[in-house]
């Protein structure tokens, strides 16, 4: 994970005999490992609370087939990439689901690096959604391809600005940045309902008892790259996010800053002993986070939603910033674990609401629980994954004094 | 045995894989008396408090309170049987108040809820009887460590401790809060407490203690009454006259100085001055040690160099180039290398592959790096070369620094400040906790690259590695050089120097 060059190294195969290197090779494969089982746990209970509230081992198992058709996902199947097909269009709104979670995974992963654990995803998505729909909005007639970049960069600076407020904190005075970030989630949201509440600055000119933004002006509107006449398609945000998860791996792997980020949230002191900046990191870490939930919200907001309503937005989509903890948890915080993750949550999340709300075997009235039961599962696995690993670790602390008794961690002296 | 023993400890022996930590130790205490337990680092002072309280089982001996043969297993057994113990590093709760710490485990209730008035009312009894000076309802956080320490005692006191063990209590204390401290072990001791007092601090020892029992390397060396020892005597117990492990090494040749300090004042963090005016010269091609107990000035001294704490007053300069007030990316490119005293916590980043680490001073200079971007290649290619010039064993460049053991992780530290070309290199505790092929590697190491042309600054708090690597040799003294020594010294002369004894006898 953290190693340059390419893993399996000829030092590895030759050390291989000792313990310590037999170690580290078993962490590398429970490093893909841990996650699946806790997913595939995770599906296994939530199974089992399916079959118990169902009374019906049969009705559970339809319920995953409901969920797994819901996300689209028996499209490989009957590929089409015409959207008028049910599965074909479930699947583009769980990819358009993903695109999002990537990139707001890719947030709290880039924190956790720097040893932060950045819980303001949601607002920095925020402050990314206003942003891009007030320029969106405002500049209505560049040229599209300006437009889209403007309020792309403006968006994803604006929330690197907003988290980095956080970062400087912490910095500075050392508040702690769940706290920080948690109250600055709700500063963004209260700002946003006042700027899009009646008579607020930026709502809409047409109807002004309606608390909703203008639309997004037509030059500022991803193109879809898969779409189809009065549906809303895949928008080449999709790509973007891509990007950006090569983005982070270049990022952390295979520049001076990646490599400060790593080494501060590894252990700060010897980050600091090497003549590393911490305080400059933290600032910039913080900011790079928010930079990537703040894309994630310009996104949304140019190729998704194209306004903004308050309280109205898709709860999926209002807790992004959220979820996007869990799926950076679930992929370990590299970059290609949260992309796995967030295909998951992203595949979770749009099939089980669509595929569960309109079973013909479960009650709808039970159909919105079990969806978040079966997600607070795997968020719990997650938890319990790390935790794991926690115990896994301490123990490994505790053993250690013992072994070298002669060296007490106090030093008393002469 | 006679009646007023309240406890004997026969024959403990205590065995860790590799080390025999306590070999036969004996030790007893009588009824109302202060017995210090006086020893170096690894004598075996924590290992046989640690039997006593219960937190190790001794492979041999028995443990006999008040005449009864008694075993623990655990500390709340020990505890129930009249031993308290205050530890070095505090275990209180600092956002609730002394009287809720003082009852925390045994409160009185009122229902299930914690009975304030009755807990506030019987710590307040306990701090006026003791004449403690503490506010039972003062925050943790808001009051001073010499009373948090107060608070420890009352702990102890509380549960009905009647043998009271304290672990180098004075290291944590301003001296005035160490005489009351003493004040309070007095009074204690007239209500016919037993207390054993840990420490390395001669002065305190003959100050406080009724009886001495010095350990060495896990056995008892004697037991004497504080009334005729002397420092001397106590310190040549303490280190013994084993044969010095001399490194072979020519006259040292020094030439120009690298490294000069001038009057420097250093606080800690907690903003006590811990370097009080501190000057000397380091010249290019010499040895110079820095001998002193653990928490005289010597950490607060190698980061001030490092440009790793703040510099209050004074002056440094790396040949010739003020380096006082520069970070620690300054103090590097000027030429420092540093070999820190905690390689785990500082010198190294664990979860980072072996090259990483070698490139953790110079990640961001070409060949590692150009314009920001890594070449992690070069960084395999230097590592790979360092490994096989510096004989770091059990693992390429790819394995994680975490993996190694001690003594090649001390090696990769090494290799990579010495690879640097450094100017001045400071070796802190540059051998703790290896064993003795990597002790004698390093030693070796550190007098070939005195004989480079560096200036090496060794602060150890092995008096035996300060004596036989040093060409010149600094005494450092609660923040300041009280000796400086080039000659032959025997240990004894540093060891009383060390713990001030030249400032005592001289009054």
């Amino acid at each position: 994970m953290t190693d340059p060059g390419p893993s399996p190294s000829p030092e590895q195969a030759a050390a291989a005999g000792t313990l310590a290197a037999r170690i580290a090779l078993k962490q590398r494969a429970g490093g893909i490992l841990v996650p699946v089982v806790t997913v595939v746990f995770a599906l296994v209970m939530s199974g089992i609370v399916l079959a118990a509230t169902q009374h019906s081992v049969h009705t559970a198992l339809v319920a995953f087939q409901e969920i797994f058709d819901g996300a689209g996902l028996n499209w490989i199947f009957h590929p089409t990439t015409n959207l008028i097909d049910i599965s074909a269009y479930n699947l583009s709104q769980t990819l358009l689901q993903t695109t999002t979670l990537i990139l707001t995974g890719l947030s709290v992963a880039f924190a956790f690096r720097c040893g932060m654990f950045n819980i303001g995803g949601q607002g920095q998505y925020f402050v990314g959604l206003v942003v891009a729909n007030w320029l969106g909005v405002d500049f209505a007639g560049m040229n599209p391809f300006a437009h889209i970049l403007l309020c792309i960069v403006a968006g994803t600076l604006a929330a690197a600005a907003w988290a980095g407020i956080a970062g400087v904190l912490k910095a500075t005075v050392g508040a702690h940045e769940v706290i920080s970030t948690i109250m600055l989630n709700w500063i963004a949201f209260w700002v946003a309902s006042w700027l899009f509440g009646a008579g607020g600055p930026l709502q809409n000119s047409t109807q002004p008892t309606v608390p909703v933004s203008n639309q997004v002006s037509s030059s500022a509107r991803l193109p879809d790259f898969w779409g189809a006449q009065g549906f809303q398609g895949v928008h080449v945000g999709l790509f973007i996010a891509l990007a950006a998860v090569v983005v982070f791996w270049v990022l952390l792997n295979r520049t001076t800053l990646g490599y400060e980020v790593r080494a501060v949230g590894f252990n700060p002191d010897a980050a600091a002993y090497g003549g590393i900046n911490v305080k400059k990191n933290l600032v910039r870490a913080m900011a790079i986070s928010g930079a990537f939930a703040g894309l994630a919200g310009a996104l949304d907001m140019l190729g998704g939603t194209t306004n903004y309503q308050f309280g109205q937005l898709d709860i999926p989509f209002s807790q992004v910033g959220f979820i996007g903890i869990a799926v950076a948890l679930l992929g370990r915080n590299t970059a290609l674990g949260t992309l796995f993750g967030a295909l998951l949550f992203g595949s979770l999340l749009y099939g089980s609401f669509h595929g569960l709300g309109s079973s013909a075997v479960i009650q709808p009235e039970l159909a919105g629980n079990l969806t978040y039961i079966i997600q607070g599962l795997i968020v719990l696995f997650i938890g319990a994954d790390v935790l794991i690993l926690y115990v896994w670790n301490s123990r490994k602390k505790l053993r250690r004094p013992p072994a070298n008794p002669a060296q007490p961690a106090k030093a008393t002296a002469a | 045995m006679s009646d007023d023993l309240v406890l004997e400890m026969r024959n403990i022996r205590k065995e860790f894989p590799g080390v025999v930590a306590n070999d036969g130790v004996s030790f007893d205490v009588r009824r109302g008396e202060v017995h210090a337990l006086l020893g170096e680092n690894g004598a075996g002072k924590s290992t046989l408090m640690n039997i006593l309280y219960g937190l190790y089982r001794p492979d041999g001996g028995e443990i006999r309170l008040a005449g009864k043969s008694v075993s623990f297993s655990s500390a709340r057994e020990a505890i129930q049987s009249g031993i308290g113990m205050v530890h070095q590093h505090f275990m209180l709760v600092p956002v609730m108040t002394v009287a809720e710490n003082v009852v925390l485990g045994s409160e009185p209730r009122s229902g299930v809820l914690l009975d304030e008035r009755v807990a506030e009312k019987r710590v307040a009894d306990m701090a006026k009887t003791f004449r403690f000076a503490v506010d039972p309802g003062a925050r943790i956080e808001d009051i001073t460590v010499g009373q948090q320490q107060r608070v420890e005692i009352m702990k102890a006191l509380y549960r009905n401790a009647d043998i009271l063990i304290l672990d180098e209590p004075t290291a944590v204390l301003t001296p005035q809060e160490a005489s009351d401290l003493f004040e309070i072990l007095r009074t204690l001791q007239r209500e016919g407490l037993s207390i054993i007092f840990i420490s390395h601090k001669l002065n305190e020892v003959l100050e406080i203690a009724d009886r001495i029992t010095v350990l060495r390397r896990g056995k008892t060396i004697e037991t004497v009454p504080s009334e005729g020892a002397t420092e001397a005597s106590l310190a040549r117990a303490m280190v013994g006259r084993e044969v010095l492990l001399r490194v072979d090494k020519e006259p040292a040749q020094p030439t120009d100085v690298l490294l000069e300090v001038r009057d420097l004042h250093v606080r800690d963090d907690r903003g006590i001055e811990k370097v009080r005016g501190v000057s000397f010269d380091v010249r290019a091609g010499e040895i110079v040690g820095i001998a002193g107990v653990d928490g005289n000035g010597q950490t607060e001294l190698i980061d001030a160099l490092a440009g790793l704490q703040k510099i209050e007053s004074g002056t440094v300069e790396i040949a010739g180039h003020a380096l006082t007030h520069a970070s620690a990316r300054a103090a590097l490119d000027a030429g420092i290398g540093h070999i820190p005293e905690d390689r785990q916590r500082r010198g190294l980043v664990l979860e980072f592959s072996i090259a990483e680490n070698i490139a953790l001073h110079d990640y961001a200079k070409p060949p590692d790096a150009k314009w920001g971007w890594l070449f992690p290649k070069r960084m395999v290619q230097r590592a790979r070369t360092l490994i096989r010039e510096f004989d770091v064993r059990g693992g390429g460049p790819f394995t994680r620094a975490g993996g190694l053991s001690g003594g090649n992780q001390q090696k990769l530290v090494a290799a990579r400040e010495i690879a640097r070309d450094p100017s001045v290199l400071i070796a802190a505790q540059p051998t703790r906790g290896l064993d003795v092929g990597a002790i004698e590697y390093l030693h070796r190491r550190l007098v070939a690259e005195r004989d480079e042309g560096r200036a090496i600054l060794l602060v150890s708090l092995e008096l035996e590695e300060i004596l036989s690597l040093s060409d010149r040799i600094l005494v450092i003294y609660e923040g300041r050089i009280v000796g400086e020594h080039t000659g032959d010294i025997t240990e004894e002369e540093i060891g009383l120097e060390m713990l001030g004894g030249r400032e005592t006898a001289a009054a």
